[in-house]
């Protein structure tokens, strides 16, 4: 039973006097208890949107949201504002990339954390600051009683991070949507991060989406892998399969694309042709199409239909399957 | 590394002062972006300078070309000490020096056109010949079609910028190009192009690179010679093929370790070193070894009091750490600290 | 935060693709947006007033056309569309020719004002360090007293008439170009391109006149076209407290409005055409500066 069942979404910005833009484009995809997924793309492949559009936050007017995204069987688009509130917060809470912008400059972090705490879980004021002291002692921030007294500007930007983090935490919520949680930070940070992350998803059974463009990431945190291009899936598979089996030509791309340091070095890197500006609309064709390596004449005569079972993939001329012992 | 090196760096440190008070302001402290860092790039030879955000590596790209005035210490550029130069002598050097930017961006003027971008390096240093053809030349060198000369940098995507900026580092047929994080604003799949296109160049123009980023993987793949920054100082000097098989300093250790690699399987075998702690700021470096406070190797003595050098620890290796050799050989291990970060414990010499 | 990803979002994709340099793609998007072109209408009308008064108006400005008393002034007629004014003059003619001299007020107050600021502010901009600091005290010195009070002492040391209010007008504008362009042009000192040209060798000076000033003087456009409506306002001010000119032939529209404060009660719609006519061209420039901001701010552009 999927905890996150997102079928067919679709996220339309209109704006006056330009032509509407169709970030997400029939996005389906679910998410169980205690699964981590990866939404894996470039900037402008619609996966913070689709992030965004789960969570319920992006703005009404503007924007035409279609499809459905069901949590734990509950409609989440045709939900009442309130109730959607609800929800939001005590079952499914988001982490964004950049820690500062995220949390508010002129309130003490403890005062952001208790907040949560009292709205969503009812606690008094003095349960609360002890309960979200136990949280960022929990995510491993140190000396958690003075940091709840202390403003966002004062901590790095991993514990901001963390406190983000533990906020987010703070009423157990069920789902927790990562986008991009450590873009923003240092390698060594980042790991520090992802470790939390990965413990939290083991511990509590806790159910992670995880948005990314850092395959790395992906390949040490992520149960099913989503290849998002051009607002919508073209690749999904079990890691261990994705990685060593990328049957899509954008997803062998990108593969091919980043140096790894434990290769030898001196190869020369394969990039991708042209930048993600150069997409045909879905409507005319394959997206992808204009850059990739693989195409055929069907490319730019229809939109290929995302197919197969576990691993699954929009393409009419894939890479060859290569047999993986797992 | 052959007969004399390109650039030679020496005792190079750049401080910028930190001030207080509005009207009457004082100076609290100094931001030591870079502490003393020795180095040496020969011709054609690519030096990478790795580190994390606030380790000094940009300043450092930047105090070469003397677009920072450094504190103390020398750069030597071609037998020339760039910093005993007349502000005029320095403008005519910087037609050997060229820097390419991190942000494709913030580092072209709006409101200059590709050809007036590329034509002003020309026009500065007194170049008679034909301006357009030498454009359509570096255009074409940089792989954009000879129309982009009359188009505007809004018009491009990020990674048409970067070859923009590249085209205008290389118009003056300069020989040394310091790069500070040249793909790091750019998407994935454009990076290798532009790292593609930094190595077809330095092939075709025999030019020596100094190329400053955070990311590892990057840096490895372009470089000879990598130079590990901590804090303002480099902790490491190693050939980059040695690097990843065996690091030396517990910095580079834990560095490698936390570099995700886009292999499942070599993630799940992986050991991971966690760095307790955050950075510490650069006004208060912490005194011994910069990086004791959060080392998972740290020992009782020295680290804490005694600064390590820079020392050959095998050949063409440098390292500054006291215990490299023991490090190395596994006498002494990482303390465990992988769930608590606030753990204090020190590394844990094995019996 | 949602909201700032979204337009992300759309300014990445935005399909427009059009070529051109950054002023041609303002323009553009002015077009397009109906509160500037409701503005531009507006100032339009007032310019095209100001030039073609003489022709335009019907009846001369300065002699009376028409029998009034104190207690009978004539409202609109078919021959006199806004009435007579308290002398017998024709309102609508005065009103038109009045447009010209809120014209030349402002632009001349507008130009030296402007002028002034903006060397104080490329002098500090440029040079920094001291000559920055004794500048900007100086600024924020002037900036303290506020705008109007500063004007109507201007004025009054100068002793009334026309000069003086566009002096005072424009001795009121010139701290505040000069904070503008100081604050854009260190602003735009800190940026890559200046280190990227620096870099290739450029000399400081064609720097600081070839990238620094020119990317600084985009909000200086913004802030002069708003700066006319506030000088046409504050011109009107000034003559309507009496610190204009004394000539009572010169159809000024804050003039005219503070002379037909006795008739209020008989005439009360004297007041109002004036009044009108302030809003209107105030109004004009208001809109066509904040929508040019808009158009020229970078964050609606790619």
């Amino acid at each position: 039973m999927s905890l996150l069942k997102v079928e067919e979404l679709s996220v339309v910005f209109r704006q006056r006097g330009r032509e509407d833009v169709r970030a997400v484009d029939g996005v389906s995809f679910s998410v169980a208890p205690g699964e981590t997924v990866g939404l894996v793309g470039e900037s402008g492949c619609g996966k913070s949107v689709t992030s965004l559009a789960v969570m319920g936050l992006l703005p009404r007017r503007g924007v035409l949201v279609e499809g459905s995204i069901a949590f734990d069987g509950t409609e989440l688009l045709t939900l009442p504002a309130d109730k959607l509130r609800t929800l939001r917060g005590r079952d499914m809470a988001i982490v964004f990339q950049d820690p500062m912008s995220s949390l508010n400059p002129v309130v003490p972090i403890g005062v952001q954390v208790t907040e949560v705490l009292v709205r969503h879980r009812g606690l008094s004021s003095g349960e609360a600051r002890a309960e979200a002291a136990e949280l960022l002692r929990r995510v491993g921030i140190p000396d958690p009683a003075r940091r709840l007294r202390e403003y966002p500007h004062q901590l790095s930007g991993g514990m901001r991070q963390r406190a983000l983090i533990a906020a987010a935490l703070a009423c157990s919520p069920r789902l927790l949507i990562a986008d991009e949680p450590t873009t923003a930070l240092d390698v060594t940070i980042q790991a520090q991060i992802l470790e939390l992350l990965k413990g939290l998803v083991a511990d509590t059974g806790t159910a992670l989406v995880l948005i990314t463009h850092d395959l790395g990431v992906v390949a040490g945190m992520c149960d099913t892998v989503h290849v998002m291009y051009s607002g919508r899936i073209v690749e999904r598979a079990s890691r261990h399969e994705l990685f060593a089996s990328p049957r899509h030509p954008y997803t062998a791309g990108l593969l091919a694309s980043v140096p790894r340091l434990d290769r030898p070095r001196g190869e020369r890197l394969e990039p991708i042709q042209g930048s993600p500006r150069d997409t045909l609309p879905w409507s005319r064709g394959c997206a992808f199409a204009p850059r990739c390596r693989n195409r055929v004449d069907e490319c730019a005569r229809a939109a290929p239909e995302l197919h197969g079972g576990s691993h699954s993939l929009r393409c009419f001329n894939p890479i060859e399957a290569k047999a993986v012992n797992r | 590394m052959s007969s004399e090196p390109l650039l030679s760096i020496r005792g190079l440190k750049v401080h910028f002062p930190v001030k207080k008070g509005v009207l009457l302001q004082r100076v609290v402290g100094q931001v030591r972006a870079v502490d003393g860092v020795d180095l040496d790039v020969g011709q054609g030879m690519t030096y990478g300078l790795v580190g994390e955000s606030g380790c000094g590596k940009s300043t450092l790209g930047k105090a070469v070309l003397r677009l920072v005035e450094p504190t103390a210490g020398t750069v030597v550029f071609d037998g020339v000490d760039v910093g005993a130069q007349s502000p005029e002598q320095t403008r005519l050097l910087r037609r050997h020096m060229q820097m390419v930017f991190q942000d494709p961006f913030a580092s072209l003027d709006p409101r200059q056109s590709v050809e007036s971008v590329l034509t002003e390096p020309l026009r500065t240093h007194g170049f008679t010949g034909d301006g357009s053809k030498r454009v359509r030349e570096l255009l074409d060198i940089v792989g954009l079609p000879a129309g982009a000369a009359r188009r505007y940098p809004h018009e491009f995507s990020g990674g048409q910028r970067q070859r923009v900026g590249i085209a205008r580092a290389i118009a003056l047929n300069p020989r040394l190009i310091i790069a500070d994080e040249p793909v790091s604003a750019l998407d994935v799949s454009i990076q290798a192009q532009i790292v593609n296109l930094l190595e077809d160049l330095q092939e075709q123009l025999g030019l020596t690179y100094v190329v400053v980023a955070h990311d590892l993987a990057v840096v490895r793949h372009v470089s000879d010679v990598i130079g590990v920054m901590y804090l303002g100082a480099l902790v490491e000097e190693s050939p980059s093929d040695e690097l990843y098989a065996e690091p030396l300093h517990p910095y580079t250790i834990a560095l490698m370790s936390a570099i995700p690699i886009p292999d499942p399987e070599v993630e799940e075998r992986r050991q991971r070193i966690l760095l307790t702690g955050d950075l510490p700021s650069p006004v208060n470096i912490p005194p011994g070894c910069r990086f004791h406070t959060r080392c998972p190797f740290r020992q009782p003595t020295r680290c804490a009091d005694e600064e390590p050098g820079l020392r050959e620890a095998r050949p063409g290796r440098k390292v500054a750490c006291h215990w490299v050799e023991e490090i190395a050989a596994g006498r002494i291990r990482a303390a465990a600290s992988a769930h608590d970060p606030t753990a204090t414990e020190v590394g844990v010499p094995v019996t | 935060m949602s909201l700032s990803q979204a337009e992300v979002v759309l300014a990445g994709d935005s399909g427009d693709g059009a070529g051109g340099s950054l002023g041609r793609d303002a323009w553009r998007r002015l077009r397009r947006n109906p509160v500037a072109i409701a503005g531009a209408i507006l100032v339009f009308l007032f310019v095209a007033v100001a030039l073609l008064a003489p022709w335009l108006a019907p009846f001369p400005p300065d002699k009376p056309v028409g029998q009034v008393t104190p207690t009978s002034i004539p409202g609109p007629s078919a021959e006199h569309w806004f009435g007579l004014d308290d002398l017998g003059r024709d309102e609508f003619t005065r009103i038109l020719w009045g447009a010209r001299w809120s014209l030349v007020i402002g632009v001349v107050s507008l130009l030296l004002g402007m002028t002034g600021g903006l060397l104080l502010g490329l002098l500090a901009g440029a040079f920094g360090g001291v000559v920055d600091t004794v500048v900007m005290r100086f600024v924020d010195m002037v900036l303290a007293i506020p705008g109007l009070l500063f004007a109507i002492g201007v004025a009054a040391m100068l002793g009334s008439g026309l000069e003086a209010v566009m002096i005072a007008i424009a001795v009121v504008n010139v701290p505040i170009f000069a904070r503008l362009l100081r604050g854009q042009m260190l602003a735009q000192r800190q940026s890559d391109y200046v280190l990227a040209a620096t870099s290739v060798g450029v000399r400081r000076r064609r720097i600081v006149l070839g990238h620094i000033l020119p990317n600084s003087l985009t909000p200086v456009i913004v802030q002069g076209t708003l700066t006319l409506a506030t000088a046409i306002v504050d011109a009107a001010g000034l003559a309507f407290l009496g610190l204009s000119s004394n000539d009572p032939s010169i159809p000024e529209w804050g003039r005219m409005l503070a002379d037909t404060q006795r008739y209020l009660s008989s005439a009360p719609l004297l007041a109002v055409f004036p009044g009108l006519a302030i809003i209107f061209a105030a109004l004009g420039f208001t809109l066509l500066g904040e929508s040019l901001r808009e158009a020229l701010d970078p964050k609606y552009r790619r």
